[in-house]
């Protein structure tokens, strides 16, 4: 074996190696697929930062905004055809097939998105709540909405549904980049940016940045507070469906009740490394979340280590940095 | 006639009852001072009078109509701006931003441009710092612009609340002269006042206030030349 092997356990079978050089051999590689990963995650992640900048609220049923957007990307391609295999379709049916499922998707999440508002926090807020309640409320929709899909569609995931056969465009340190990675990390980026510019824009995001700030202030200046909440969750969980085509694009056979969970928390974590409530940071802290779960994934050996380090990297945030790379919001109002 | 009338208004935080069956009027034009003690109830009154607070009694008529269970974003649109204590400056918007947000609830914007010049020509400290945040301007800057802010709304009545509070007093001459100019130009204003000398100066009318009960209203002169309110609010 390598030199660089370095084991922590004494036993012949440890547990747990440090491969550095797999690391550095598949350096690109996991890189480059993190960073696709990232970008869904940094989707997601914009529905937890625009949720907690209007409401300093955490709304942990966003993860299951999210997979009811993937269960409409499944059911919508399943109805067009799709299934476990590439189809055989032009370029331009696919990319209509592909626009009708994401628009199917955010139109999916964005009414999921809007009954959580309005059942689990809306009521909380007419009577002032502590801010415990919303927590085990969201923990409540969470769980309900989970467990609506499980009696729905069982416990087993949804086919698979394959959209394209990635197709390797070029390569950059000798690192194949496909059709798919591009695509993703192409399409989440314009998304992202429309996001950040229509918040400083218009007069929607106007209101919504004035109701983050001083929400009775924003009152006063005739804003509609509860227009704005509404309208935040609606973006929330329009950019939760985008997310979830590029993640069902990534991982076909993984929609299932609970397969919001995993990804719902690792976008927190980007956003929260990101600095909660902040645009940029969401994007920023999704692309490095993306990556660091790779590399971990390379160094330990094992895909089931990514998560591991995800998690200890929310652990580190939160104790090194708590208001992330860019944020400062979660400094100011703790939950 | 009255712009806005309090028809013997009660407001009440929880059991705690903050104002008891308060009726005050503002007529069309004038300036009517609100002077009373610290937690005599002059911001509760004014957060009832924007909707930020809910009457647990009485009612309030505002341009002809009963707006006690108007929604606050929908008095704004019908005609009354606060500019609130403390100024609820939104720091992470520019000065620009912050005035801009002052015209959030106008469906008309053809005279933005002549607004914002009419602001910075009340405030030309404004327009110096108008790329600047919100929240890095000093206490008297942020004062003129929730006084800037308020006045882009167009209100028909403009609600003061404490614009004194916390300022040197170069910035509060300024203020009250800026108050009176708006005045003149056609804007009625209820101005809450702790500085209750510069304010029935300043005052058509004034009213005390002392613990959630009205106890003595008149013309801002006889309010001050009041031997009781001497006594107590302007240290004679």
């Amino acid at each position: 074996m390598h030199g660089l092997v370095t084991s922590l356990a004494t036993v012949d079978s440890s547990w747990i190696q440090f491969d550095w050089s797999n690391l550095f051999q598949n350096f690109w590689p996991a890189t480059f697929d993190g960073m696709t990963f990232g970008a869904i995650y940094a989707l997601v992640a914009l529905g937890y930062t625009l949720v907690y900048g209007v409401l300093n609220l955490i709304n942990f049923a966003h993860s299951e905004v999210f997979i009811s957007g993937a269960y409409a990307v499944v059911f919508t391609l399943s109805a067009l055809g799709f299934g476990p295999n590439p189809p055989h379709l032009s370029l331009i049916a696919i990319i209509g097939d592909l626009l009708l499922a994401c628009i199917a998707a955010m139109i999916v999440s964005a009414i999921v998105a809007l009954i959580v508002e309005r059942v689990a926090y809306k009521p909380l807020r007419d009577r002032g709540a502590p801010r415990l309640a919303y927590l085990i409320s969201a923990i409540g929709a969470s769980f309900a909405i989970q467990y609506i899909f499980f009696n729905w569609r069982s416990s087993n995931a949804e086919p698979a549904v394959i959209m394209f056969n990635p197709k390797p465009i070029f390569d950059v340190f000798g690192t194949i980049i496909d059709s798919q990675q591009l695509t993703i990390v192409i399409a989440a980026i314009v998304m992202m940016v429309a996001t950040d510019q229509f918040i400083r824009r218009t007069r929607l995001g106007r209101g919504i940045r004035a109701v983050a700030q001083d929400p009775d202030t924003a009152t006063l200046m005739g804003v509609n507070k509860e227009r704005i909440i509404m309208s935040t969750f609606v973006i929330g969980g329009i950019l939760a469906g985008a997310g979830a085509l590029f993640y069902v694009m990534k991982v076909p056979s993984g929609v299932i009740y609970n397969g919001g969970f995993i990804l719902g928390i690792k976008a927190f974590t980007a956003a929260v490394l990101g600095g909660i409530g902040n645009i940029r940071g969401a994007l920023l802290g999704g692309l490095l979340l993306g990556m660091i779960g790779n590399y971990g994934q390379y160094l330990l050996g094992d895909a089931q280590w990514t998560d591991v380090v995800s998690f200890i990297v929310l652990v580190l945030v939160l104790m090194v940095r708590p208001e992330g790379i860019l944020g400062s919001n979660l400094a100011k109002v703790r939950a | 006639m009255a712009l806005l009338e309090l028809n013997s208004i009660s407001v009440h935080y929880g059991r705690i009852q903050a104002l008891h069956e308060m009726s005050i009027h503002v007529d069309e034009g004038e300036i009517v001072s609100l002077i009373g003690a610290n937690g005599a109830g002059k911001t509760t009154t004014m957060r009832a009078i924007a909707g930020l607070l809910g009457l647990s009694a009485g009612s309030i008529q505002f341009d002809g109509g009963d707006v006690s269970k108007t929604k606050a974003h929908l008095r704004v649109i019908r005609g009354m701006s606060l500019a609130p204590e403390g100024r609820g400056i939104f720091p992470a918007m520019t000065v620009l931003e912050n005035l801009d947000m002052g015209a959030f609830a106008r469906k008309d914007k053809s005279s933005m441009d002549a607004d914002f010049a009419r602001v910075f020509d009340l405030f030309p400290r404004l327009k110096e710092r108008s790329k600047q945040a919100g929240g890095t301007l000093s206490g008297g800057e942020q004062q003129m612009l929730a006084i800037g802010r308020a006045l882009m709304a167009h209100p028909k009545l403009l609600l003061l609340d404490e614009p004194s509070m916390g300022l040197a007093p170069q910035f509060i001459r300024q203020i009250f002269r800026i108050v009176k100019e708006v005045n003149e130009q056609g804007t009625t204003v209820l101005l809450v006042e702790q500085n209750a000398n510069q304010a029935l100066k300043l005052a058509h009318r004034a009213y005390v206030l002392e613990t959630g009960h009205i106890t003595r209203e008149g013309s801002g002169a006889e309010v001050a030349a009041d031997p009781a309110v001497r006594a107590a609010y302007l240290g004679a």
